[in-house]
């Protein structure tokens, strides 16, 4: 068993996971963190679309205090008239309330389709991306072998997989279904988190990532840990600890020092300096490139491709304090209740933050973690909500928009649950702008990078570096920029770390 | 009734592609037109006295020069006239030149920024890299990569080794390029919004796609993979209107010794036992062959003038749900003189090019916008020409004709059919807009022609007044175009072909769509192959 020094940059899921993995391969771990506690943008998150399976069980995460207070939740389209539409089970397996037979028969071959194209999706979202070209035909094969493997699915499927392969979620909606609100919600989902809206081409890409994922050997389940997203970083916590690995808070990194192409250390901003075989950083690349290693180490071309990493986030969280539950016109609570009334809804509202502006009717999902979990509100109910869209650079400015964004927020609720406005207490309000500042992520983006198709595979982040490695030997990337990116999966950093440990252990 | 060994119903320019390849190879093929003259959306007319309207295409580049020779289109008439690149106005009263000359916009950019001049090279060196990969695409069918076929397989192979050919990192520089949004690719260049606006504009013309949609970068490269003599990317003017590539073509059929019937249309296209016998047309005259190739968009070919009864039901669904969207019109002038541009020097050599007034990416996308909500564009992008200014001969000494291309318009206004008064509005907007830019311009105006999608629907059949037969999206192309399993110019009828744009390679007056189904059919007949490269691979 090999045994090195390795460094990982961030506690955050991705570095967790990097941190695991390198340790379970005989390395000596420290974790540093600049935050006082581990999580990172985790925290931002409110519902599961599950952990690496791989990581699960590697990690033994149940063991060390992963529950599931609801491991399926079901989504509830709202509608501003209280004819609600809910759907059960992993992505809608069964739908209740008022819905044509026809569309009903529809949803089931549509929600078919998509799952088996998801699922047929999913190795490629395990592997490491290929490198194409002649003298690289090692772990081409992984990427031929996955894509031999789609013909299974029979042609005529496969036919129909590949014209949805970078189809807009829009059009296909409509050629589908009828219903706005079903259509709204399954337009929300695609573009949750993602600088896109259900209009733009690709945008079916951005459905797939989320249902290719399994909660419990469910595909597409959504879940709700007992204890909220945090207990999921503190099980993987203690899952880190009984294998040696350190973690340090309040360690902000300031440089990476590099000598002869080749990482030597890193030094914190109190002065301390660690060196290591193996750097592994879960921040996004260009923090790590261009500000802890800095440009000048790198070639012009390396420092463009960085540069043009796109990172445009689009999704604020809102967290409401609440005298009482909330009456959203019926709804059932221990739901995901989300505000998508159509496509066209969700489409217009994209249209805002192309121009520098929040939109004027937002869209968004809430969890009122309360309602799964009575002990969670000790001091009165919260609502959690996700709300898309705002820019990161708004033209007006965050400190003029702050309120003039919650007031249409608290608008766009208020419409579906009349007289919530009164209940609240408190309202915490996290724009893209404030999650670039507080965690370090240029443009507040959720997946790091965006998850366009030209970001993806061996494109992800940037060309050159889509195999978690640098030109710096011995420096690693492990971000939600990199593949497959985010989603509080962290297959990024355990991808990474596995590269880490074939490619740079004690040199 | 008569007999043919192939009749091509719809007389548009890939439709005589297809028809003089077929005709030159021996078969006796005629062609039907429902109007009374022949080119579809390449027509030189005359819509007021002694003036010729290019009004519907307007600019040459993308015409393959195969074709072009093949056909032997300069001795029966054509003649390209390469034209100097254009500029755009801005809002405060200057503008952006356009040249052919590279250096010569290397300089013009460095009046804005030095960077954006600098980057140029980098700019037009990518662009070209892309272009030289697809080119030799068009005029090959595309592969069906679920088949097992060698033929399918070996063509497979062939792009494969064309892309790993290349250095690793322009693969990925590729295929990035292929996905994004032009928005962003030019973001990686420069800074400058007007330049920028120029440069993205040849991302959305045609296309119901914004500038900032991904994917729109490729529909650049469908804009620039042209040329004119050689020179890629350039454009020109087909001498005596857009009509003279389609009289070319009609001349080359003729001589061969092909048939053409104007003045009534295919009414539908006759099928018994699986196989097409022949058309009906709407005169009621019918013609009996045993194949039919059809120069229509696959929706009005299926949907309008064949049976249901006679095809699979999952084929009629995906030809439903193929996305040919109307997005554009047309604005054609007649003017008693050349309009003044306050802003442009005088004797600018730009006068004679493609002018625009769009001056921000952002511009062009609230444009999209409107488009998206179902109204047409209140400040739309406008593509406007003066190709009198290079080619005399289409109107009186001293007079000119204009050519206003128009984004966005939509198929239907809010879901209802365009009215008179919706397209006088609209025509209306057109003319406002050139009259901030040109004072007295609208003074010059003898006689305007407005089309919406609704009038290029109704006279070229362009189903929702598409100019490409159906969006360039990534689900519509390659082996995704027209239909999955449908890519290669057959149809689940036996002896019933696609030529139109519906097909690979897609729209432009770039005629490959109709030279591909040749060659499909000519193989399938086992004829000898009388075309060069392409043809002779396999």
């Amino acid at each position: 068993m090999p045994s090195f020094d390795a460094i990982v940059i961030g506690a955050g899921i991705n570095g967790l996971a990097a941190a695991g993995r390198l340790a379970m391969a005989g390395a000596r771990v420290t974790v540093l963190e600049s935050a006082p506690a581990a999580g990172g943008m985790a925290n931002l998150a409110h519902l599961s679309t599950g952990i690496d399976h791989r990581i699960e069980k590697a990690l033994d995460l149940a063991s060390h205090g992963l529950e599931w207070a609801e491991p399926n939740v079901a989504s509830t389209a709202l509608s501003a008239s209280g004819n609600h539409l809910t759907l059960k089970g992993a992505f809608g397996e069964s739908i209740e309330g008022t819905l044509s037979a026809a569309d009903k028969a529809a949803w089931t071959a549509l929600r078919r389709d998509l799952l088996g194209n998801a699922a047929a999706l999913a190795p490629f979202k395990e592997m490491t991306p290929p490198r194409l070209a002649r003298d690289h035909g090692a772990n081409i094969w992984d990427l031929v072998r996955n894509g031999l493997a789609l013909r299974r699915m029979g042609r005529d499927r496969l036919r129909e997989f590949m014209r949805l392969m970078l189809i807009n979620v829009h059009d296909v909606l409509e050629d589908e279904l009828g219903d706005d609100r079903l259509k709204g919600l399954l337009a929300f989902d695609t573009v949750l988190g993602h600088h896109a809206g259900p209009r733009s081409p690709n945008s079916l890409l951005g459905l797939y990532h989320r249902i290719s994922s399994r909660v419990q050997g469910r595909q597409a389940a959504l879940a709700l840990p007992r204890g909220g997203m945090t207990s999921v970083i503190a099980a993987m916590q203690k899952a880190l600890s009984t294998r040696g690995v350190t973690l340090r808070f309040n360690a902000q990194v300031n440089t990476i020092r590099v000598d002869d192409d080749r990482v030597q250390s890193v030094t914190l901003a109190n002065g301390d300096t660690l060196t290591a075989d193996v750097v592994v950083s879960a921040l996004h690349p260009a923090t790590t490139l261009m500000t802890l290693v800095g440009a000048p180490q790198f070639d012009t071309g390396v420092v463009r491709r960085v540069q043009n990493i796109r990172s445009r986030g689009t999704t604020s969280r809102l967290t409401l304090k609440l005298k009482s539950m909330p009456d959203f016109r019926g709804a059932n609570l221990r739901t995901r209740l989300v505000i998508a009334p159509s496509s066209r809804a969700v489409e217009e509202a994209f249209n805002a933050v192309k121009y520098g502006a929040f939109s004027p009717a937002p869209v968004m999902e809430i969890v009122i973690p309360g309602a799964f979990m009575p002990e969670a509100d000790s001091d009165g109910p919260t609502l959690s909500a996700l709300v898309q869209y705002a820019p990161v650079d708004l033209r007006m400015g965050w400190a003029r928009g702050r309120g003039a964004f919650l007031k249409v927020i608290m608008e766009q609720l208020e419409a579906h649950a009349p007289g919530l406005g009164a209940l609240v207490t408190s309202a915490d309000l996290v724009t893209p702008a404030d999650v670039a500042m507080r965690y370090g992520a240029p443009g507040g983006q959720w997946h790091h990078a965006e998850l366009s198709v030209e970001q993806m595979l061996f494109l992800r982040p940037a060309i050159g570096m889509a195999q978690y490695s640098t030109p710096v030997r011995g420096l690693y990337l492990a971000s939600a920029a990199t593949h497959p990116g985010g989603g509080v999966a962290g297959s990024a950093g355990w991808n990474a770390a596995g590269q880490a440990i074939a490619g740079g252990g004690a040199a | 009734m008569s007999r043919y060994d192939a009749i091509i119903a719809g007389g548009g320019h890939n439709g005589l592609v297809t028809a003089c390849y077929l005709a030159k190879a021996g078969l006796k093929t005629l062609v039907v037109e429902k109007n009374d003259w022949v080119g579809g959306a390449a027509v030189s007319r005359s819509l007021y006295p002694g003036f010729t309207y290019s009004n519907c295409s307007y600019v040459s580049s993308l015409l393959r020069p195969e074709i072009m020779r093949e056909l032997e289109l300069p001795k029966h008439g054509l003649q390209i006239i390469p034209y100097e690149g254009g500029a755009v106005f801005t809002q405060d009263g200057g503008y952006l030149a356009m040249y052919r000359d590279h250096d010569a916009n290397r300089r013009e950019f460095a009046r804005y920024s030095q960077r954006d001049a600098e980057n140029y090279d980098r700019y037009s060196r990518d662009v070209l890299r892309h272009c030289r990969f697809i080119r030799p695409l068009l005029l090959r069918t595309p592969p069906d990569p679920t088949s097992f076929r060698p033929r399918d397989l070996s063509e497979l192979a062939y792009i494969g080794k064309k892309l790993f050919d290349m250095p690793e990192e322009d693969i990925y520089a590729m295929i990035r390029f292929w996905t994004m949004s032009i928005s962003d690719f030019l973001d990686e260049y420069f800074e400058t919004p007007v330049i920028k606006a120029y440069l993205a504009v040849s991302s959305i013309i045609g296309t119901a796609l914004g500038p900032m949609s991904p994917g729109s970068a490729y529909v650049l490269l469908h804009h620039y993979m042209g040329d004119v003599d050689g020179n890629i990317g350039a454009w020109g003017y087909a001498r005596g209107g857009m009509g003279s590539i389609s009289k070319a073509l009609m001349a080359s059929f003729v001589a061969a010794g092909g048939e053409v019937r104007t003045g009534s249309g295919v009414a539908e296209i006759l099928i018994s036992n699986g196989r097409a016998t022949g058309v009906a047309l709407a005169n009621g005259d019918t013609f009996e062959a045993p194949m039919v190739i059809s120069n229509m968009d696959v929706k009005r070919t299926f949907l309008k003038h064949v049976d249901e009864k006679h095809l699979p039901p999952d084929f009629v669904k995906s030809v439903k749900r193929f996305k040919i969207r109307g997005s554009s019109g047309k604005v054609n002038i007649a003017l008693d003189g050349l309009p003044t541009f306050p802003a442009l020097p005088p004797d600018s050599p730009c006068i004679r090019g493609d002018l625009h007034f769009t001056d921000s990416i952002e511009r062009l996308e609230h444009a999209y916008d409107d488009w998206k909500a179902g109204r047409y564009s209140r400040d739309p992008f406008l593509d406007m020409m003066i190709p009198t200014t290079t080619d005399p001969t289409m109107t009186p000494p001293g007079k000119h004709f204009m050519s206003c291309f128009v984004q966005y318009a939509p198929p239907k206004i809010e879901g209802r059919d365009w009215t008179d008064a919706d397209r006088d509005a609209f025509g209306q907007t057109v003319l406002n807009q050139i009259e901030q830019y040109a004072p007295g311009f609208k003074n010059l105006v003898l006689h305007a022609e407005v089309r919406t999608p609704r009038e290029l629907e109704a006279e070229v059949g362009l189903t929702e007044g598409n100019i490409f037969q159906g969006e360039l999206t990534f689900d519509q192309l390659l082996f995704n175009r027209p239909v999955p399993g449908y890519a290669q110019y057959r149809s689940p009828i036996d002896g019933l072909w696609m030529c139109g744009s519906s097909t690979h390679p897609g729209g432009g007056v770039m005629g490959a769509p109709g030279r591909n189904a040749a060659a499909e059919i000519l193989r399938s007949l086992k004829k000898p192959a009388i075309m060069g490269d392409a043809y002779a691979v396999l």
